[in-house]
Order: C-alpha cells, then sequence, then structure tokens
C-alpha cells in the first residue's frame, strides 16, 4: 500500500516538479523570482492577517475595530509598521549585544522558509521537496531557538522564564503535531505537499477527524496563540520574551508570531482542507479563502477561550493529545493495511464515531480526583 | 458514567461569542454618531435667561467655589440692573447649587458636554456665551418643563 519514497535525490527531478516545462532560465530564475513572491505574499499576508484579525476580533467582542486609517480601517497595519519602523532601538546595558540582534532574524528566517514548499496552487511552490511536509516539522521549530535566545540575551527575568516556558510548551506539543501529521501521511503514501493535496478527493479533515482536532490544538501551541500564549501572559510576565525589544527588531518577532499563524494556517487548508483544490474558483483563490476560514477559527478560538496554566498546557500535551495521536496513527495504519478497498466514506463514517467515543473515553481521565485539597 | 469534561465547556463558548460576532457594535464612532445624554445633565456651562434676570445674585453665594461673577446697580427706580454676568468654567464644579437658588428659574445648567480648549481664558464665559440659543439647550436638571423639551436619552441596552 505504502509507495516506496524517492530514495536517490536527483536535483534535476527534483526542482523539475515544481517547474511550468517551459520556464525560462531554468531552476535559478524560478528561484529568484519565487523568493521574491513568497516574500511579497508572507509580508502582505501578515498584514493582512493583522487587519483580519482585529476586525474579526472586534466584531466577536461586539466592537466595529479599526475603521479610522482609511476605508474601513484597511491601511491601518501600513500605518502600524511605519510607527514601529521609525521607533527607536534599544538595547539593554546588561543585554548580550550580539544574541540579542540576531534573535528576531533566528526567530523570522524558519518561518520564512516554511513557506518554500507549501504550494500556492497546482505546482506553485519554490520546491516540491519529496520530504515536504518532514521539512515543515523538522523547520518550524527552529524558531524557538530564536525565542530562546531573545529571552536569555535580554537579561530579564520575566524574558526568560516565558523563554523557559514557550521551549518546554513548544518542545511537547511537537510529538503530538508530528505524530498527527503521519496519519496524513499514511492515507497519502507520500511526504511531498503537491502530492498531499492531489491526493485528497475528500478533504483529509472528514477522513481524520481525530487527527485535525489534534493538529489544531498542537499547532495553537506550536505558534503561542491563545490559549495557549504563555509566553507573553501579560498578567504575569509582563510581556514575555520580547520585552526588552522595541523598534525594527520587536517588529521582526511581531512579524514571526504572525507569518508563523500564516504558515499554520497554510499548512491546515493545504493538508487537511485540499489546498488548492475546489470546484468554479481559480486554484489560489481557493487556497486564500481556506487560509482565511482557518485563520478566522483560530480567531474565533482566541475571542472564547482563557490563557491555561503551564501545568495544564502540559498535561493536555502528554496525557491527552500524545495517547490519542498514538491511537489516531494505530486505527489509519489498520485502515490503511485492512480495508485498503473500501469506500472512502465509510471510513469516514467509522472515523468520526472513533474520534467522539475516544474523546469521551479520555475526557474521564481528566477528572480532578488525583488531587487532594489542601488542608491549611 | 457520567461524562464532563470533553470540552462542552468549550463548544458553548465558542456558540456564545459566534451569536456575538452577528450582534451589532454597542460602540459609538463618537465624533459622528452621538448618544442622547440624560435630560437631567449638568452639563459644563450655565444657561442665563438676561431678560428675566432680577440680579439678585443668589446664584453667586450660592456658589461653594466663587466661579460666578455678577455686578449689579441700581436704575433710576432704585431696582437692581445686571451689568456683567460671568462664569469661569475652569472652576466651576458643576454642583448646580447656583441653578437651586435661582428664585425666579432663570438660570439653567446646559446640556453642554464639549468644553475642552487650550487656553484658560475661553473658559470665562459672559454675556453672549451664556445665552440660549440651537446649541446651547438648558438641562432639565431642577428644571422639570425643560426636562419635557428634550430627546429621551439613549441607553446601551436598547440598541
Amino acid at each position: 500500500m505504502l509507495s516506496t519514497f524517492n530514495t536517490n535525490i536527483n536535483p534535476n527531478i527534483l526542482y523539475a516538479t515544481a517547474l511550468p516545462p517551459d520556464w525560462p532560465g531554468g531552476f535559478w530564475s524560478h528561484m529568484l523570482i519565487f523568493i521574491v513572491i513568497l516574500f511579497v505574499f508572507v509580508i502582505l499576508g501578515v498584514m493582512a492577517f493583522i487587519y483580519i484579525e482585529r476586525r474579526v476580533l472586534g466584531r466577536f467582542q461586539i466592537r466595529i475595530g479599526p475603521n479610522r486609517t482609511g476605508p474601513f480601517g484597511i491601511i491601518q497595519p501600513v500605518a502600524d509598521t511605519i510607527k514601529i519602523l521609525i521607533k527607536e532601538d534599544i538595547v539593554p546595558r546588561s543585554a548580550d549585544g550580539l544574541l540579542h540582534l540576531l534573535a528576531p532574524a533566528i526567530a523570522f528566517i524558519p518561518t520564512l522558509m516554511i513557506f518554500a514548499v507549501i504550494p500556492l496552487q497546482n505546482g506553485a511552490s519554490l520546491v516540491d521537496l519529496n520530504v515536504g511536509i518532514l521539512y515543515i516539522v523538522a523547520i518550524s521549530s527552529v524558531s524557538v531557538v530564536g525565542i530562546l535566545m531573545a529571552g536569555w540575551a535580554s537579561n530579564n527575568k520575566y524574558a526568560l522564564i516565558s523563554a523557559m516556558r514557550v521551549i518546554a510548551q513548544v518542545v511537547s506539543y511537537e510529538i503530538p503535531l508530528a505524530l498527527s501529521i503521519i496519519g496524513v501521511v499514511l492515507l497519502t503514501g507520500n511526504l511531498a505537499m503537491s502530492s498531499i493535496v492531489e491526493s485528497q478527493n475528500i478533504p483529509f479533515i472528514l477522513l481524520q477527524p481525530l487527527g485535525f482536532i489534534i493538529y489544531f490544538i498542537a499547532a495553537l501551541a506550536e505558534i503561542n496563540r491563545t490559549p495557549f500564549d504563555l509566553l507573553e501572559a501579560e498578567s504575569e510576565i509582563v510581556a514575555g520574551f520580547n520585552i526588552e525589544y522595541s523598534g525594527i527588531k520587536f517588529a521582526l518577532f511581531f512579524l514571526t508570531e504572525y507569518a508563523e499563524a500564516l504558515a499554520i494556517s497554510a499548512i491546515i487548508a493545504t493538508i487537511y482542507l485540499g489546498g488548492w483544490r475546489g470546484p468554479l474558483l481559480p486554484p489560489f483563490l481557493w487556497f486564500l479563502i481556506k487560509m482565511v476560514a482557518v485563520f478566522v477559527l483560530i480567531i474565533w478560538v482566541r475571542s472564547t477561550l482563557p490563557r491555561i496554566r503551564i501545568d495544564q498546557v502540559m498535561g493536555l500535551a502528554w496525557k491527552f493529545l500524545l495517547p490519542l495521536a498514538l491511537i489516531n496513527l494505530l486505527i489509519t495504519g489498520l485502515q490503511v493495511i485492512v480495508l485498503p478497498d473500501i469506500s472512502q466514506w465509510v471510513i469516514v463514517a467509522i472515523n468520526f464515531v472513533v474520534t467522539v467515543v475516544l474523546i469521551l473515553l479520555w475526557s474521564k481521565f481528566f477528572s480532578l480526583r488525583g488531587y487532594k485539597k489542601v488542608e491549611v | 458514567m457520567k461524562f464532563e469534561r470533553y470540552g462542552k465547556g468549550i463548544a458553548k463558548g465558542m456558540a456564545l461569542t459566534l451569536k456575538h460576532f452577528f450582534r451589532r457594535p454597542i460602540t459609538t464612532q463618537y465624533p459622528e454618531q452621538r448618544l442622547n445624554v440624560s435630560r437631567r445633565i449638568r452639563g459644563n456651562q450655565l444657561v442665563l435667561d438676561k431678560n428675566a434676570c432680577n440680579a439678585c445674585s443668589a446664584c453667586s453665594r450660592a456658589c461653594p467655589a466663587n466661579c460666578i461673577t455678577i455686578v449689579t446697580s441700581r436704575d433710576e427706580n432704585k431696582k437692581l440692573r445686571l451689568d456683567k454676568f460671568e462664569q469661569d468654567i475652569g472652576i466651576c464644579i458643576s454642583c448646580g447649587l447656583c441653578v437651586e437658588s435661582c428664585p425666579i428659574k432663570c438660570l439653567f445648567m446646559s446640556c453642554d458636554y464639549e468644553k475642552s480648549s487650550y487656553s484658560r481664558k475661553t473658559f470665562i464665559l459672559t454675556g453672549e456665551d451664556l445665552a440660549p440659543s440651537k446649541k446651547l439647550v438648558p438641562s432639565g436638571y431642577y428644571s422639570p418643563e425643560n426636562e419635557a423639551k428634550l430627546p429621551k436619552q439613549t441607553l446601551l441596552i436598547d440598541r
């Protein structure tokens, strides 16, 4: 059932899949053009996402949101960007200067690199790596190093506490995140993003409902969105790891945060919602619509749920997400091996029932029975 | 077997926020949209009906902050005449005691609430500044007749 992976990597074959056959100038011109396209896509996407987040969050809180700068406040992110770029760059006297300077770049660049393998539409990606999803899992966890560097270099206790928290949190959530992706990889039999999209005759959110829930929760923790935004818990540790940053360095951290949200939206749209595929509308538009839909879901979660404690965060990762991800992997593997020829819709029905039953069963472990009331 | 921690609370919360998503915003875009203030508002300044005033100076004496200055004189019939009525709204504490002390009810609080300025000199109001006009409406404070004329207050609960 599992197709063999391409083991002897020929660079020409590797890149040729992402290229139209009559592309002028070969790989290098393609790379140059696509790097520019992706950079513009990320910057504009981040601005659009900041605008969308503020407007949609405003509506969730029964207010309007920014509406002064330009029609419907649409150039508010531009105004904010200009303001933040011309602010003074302050480095604390006791900070580690070099690390303080490097940290924002190290946090941002891996996030930007995620977009290299995401297909914006059929064949439109910088490279169509045959280990695409593995590459994403690997590269997306590098940016946490930048956050740790920022926390360490700032020489500030709040920043360091925040960096420690985020390391613990992100490292824990890597595991269910990767395991839930493996379910998708089992169904596809391939790690390349383009073939994951091509094999989605039914969106994988239906075939892998449990995997989607696990991935979504783990991804929220991975990008430190509410309810897992412990790294910048304003009420506890002021502003978290970026407390000593200002000006353009702070802007880079802010950009990283939203670029990560953009990346997660794009990844979920690609591997669970069918990427560019869809009727009537052009493929790129479908991709954008799915991405924005995922992001609105993230905002919806943010507007609803309060921040949870660090022990609850870790408990959720290790006691809930990890076992369920393993069981999901087992069930998917069984379905792929034992029932390869059965109708997909039967598997959809089975998986939804399994999801509900498993979540109900696991909810029994989340009682507070183990905790003794402390006598004072 | 009792199930309780499977995300019911989260689902409830999400449904609630979704309901709010489709509600009309309760915020007001202030300079363009204005809510009707309370009909009995004690506004930033006084409104004086100069023709009715008999220059008794009761308001000036009642004022705890001494913000009202009145200059009077006697005319040929030995009747009191109002020469100058001056209110410094930079000192005024909007207590409304002057309005309550007025024996012939010719002095009112106004409905005006936008009196910020860059200079203290502009806070000293006299003459035409205190005359009732289209812009300067007497409020219904201590005056049920005025209150009946004013529009009802907008309550956020109605929106």
